[in-house]
């Protein structure tokens, strides 16, 4: 691809990315009420998109990627902050890695 | 600005919050904004076009998609369409955080989308449920570190990019997962969470090892919220706020 193609390429991904990122508003905010099932849905947003950011993740992992998972999940559980839940998963991490290979 | 004083907390402070908040989005980012920058390096990027990318695009998967495909042999469209293909959860961002920024002008809202990453989003949502305001000052001020850190990394990946220390070992390339993970949790309070979140797994689990990546993003959200849509009751409610 060319030096002009690519720039091109470049300013097009970054205008249609931003117009997800501000599409969705555009889109809702049309309507002067938001229906309840729409809004179950939206309320499920978090949950459901972030979960597809770490599901493979774990499964494409090995014991040492799920121990540091569940580790961070019983810190939140447990009420730990976000520091607490990233250095022990990442002590947990790199302790399981360094011994089991 | 004469609108942001009616606010209650002054907008300094709430952008102090939203600087301080930023500090483990910052870290749990680093290693793959210097990734970004070495990786692009390698698919033979200037480094203009490197830090252009990440100035404008400012979506680390979709980037990593984009030098992909930047030197395969591939039409430049089909190159945008996969860019969009893997922001397009984006949408499902702004509709569901647009609810309640109300309270900012429409040129707020046209630069704050702007910024929408995955943190970003999960930030919020987790600020509105704690019953705090998402000023635009607290919005901004855990946006430009994220930012200006994303852009500076992939610059310092461009040039630095062979001196990038093993990720593997020091367990680097998993703390993005285990930063999601954590704010997954944080939501643990939701009405159908447990549901939402098995079927957001198992629905992106099936498309990560039959269509693949990066689909298997939109196919899992969708399947999530969904179920949340179709278990809510259909009764409409008399207030929604």
């Amino acid at each position: 691809m060319s030096a002009a193609t690519i720039f091109w390429v470049i300013i097009a991904g970054a205008v249609f990315t931003y117009l997800t990122r501000a599409g969705g508003h555009l889109v809702l905010s049309r309507f002067d009420r938001v229906h309840p099932r729409v809004e179950a849905g939206l309320n499920a947003v978090p949950a459901a998109v972030l979960t597809t950011l770490v599901a493979p993740a774990a499964m494409e992992g090995g014991p040492a990627e799920i121990a540091a998972l569940v580790t961070g999940a019983v810190i939140s559980l447990l009420g730990g902050g976000m520091m607490t839940i990233f250095f022990t998963g990442a002590a947990v991490l790199i302790a399981l890695r360094h011994f089991l290979g | 600005m004469s609108a942001e004083s009616l606010a209650e907390p002054q907008p300094s402070s709430d952008f102090i919050t939203g600087v301080r908040e930023s500090i483990p989005i910052v870290l749990a980012v680093l290693p793959f904004g210097l990734l970004f920058g070495a990786l692009a390096t390698e698919h033979g990027l200037s480094l203009f076009d490197i830090i252009l990318m990440s100035a404008t695009i400012y979506a680390g998967a979709s980037q990593m998609v984009g030098i992909e495909l930047f030197d395969a042999n591939i039409a430049p469209w089909v190159v945008v369409l996969s860019i969009v293909a893997v922001n397009f959860r984006h949408v499902l961002y702004s509709a569901t955080m647009g609810r309640y920024l109300d309270h900012w002008t429409p040129l707020q809202r046209a630069f704050g989308f702007f910024f929408l990453v995955d943190p970003q989003f999960a930030e919020a949502e987790s600020r509105r449920e704690s019953g705090r305001q998402v000023s635009f000052a607290w919005y901004m001020g855990l946006a430009l570190p994220v930012y200006v850190c994303w852009v500076a990394e992939s610059w310092l990946g461009a040039l630095f990019g062979q001196f990038i220390p093993d990720a593997h070992t020091f367990g680097l390339d998993f703390i993005l997962p285990i930063y999601f993970l954590s704010m997954v949790m944080s939501f643990r309070k939701r009405p159908l969470w447990l549901p939402v979140v098995g079927v957001s797994a198992i629905a992106s689990v099936i498309a990560y090892r039959t269509i693949g990546s990066p689909w298997h993003v939109s196919i899992g959200a969708l399947a999530g919220v969904v179920l949340g849509a179709a278990v809510a009751p259909a009764a409409p409610q008399e207030d929604r706020h």
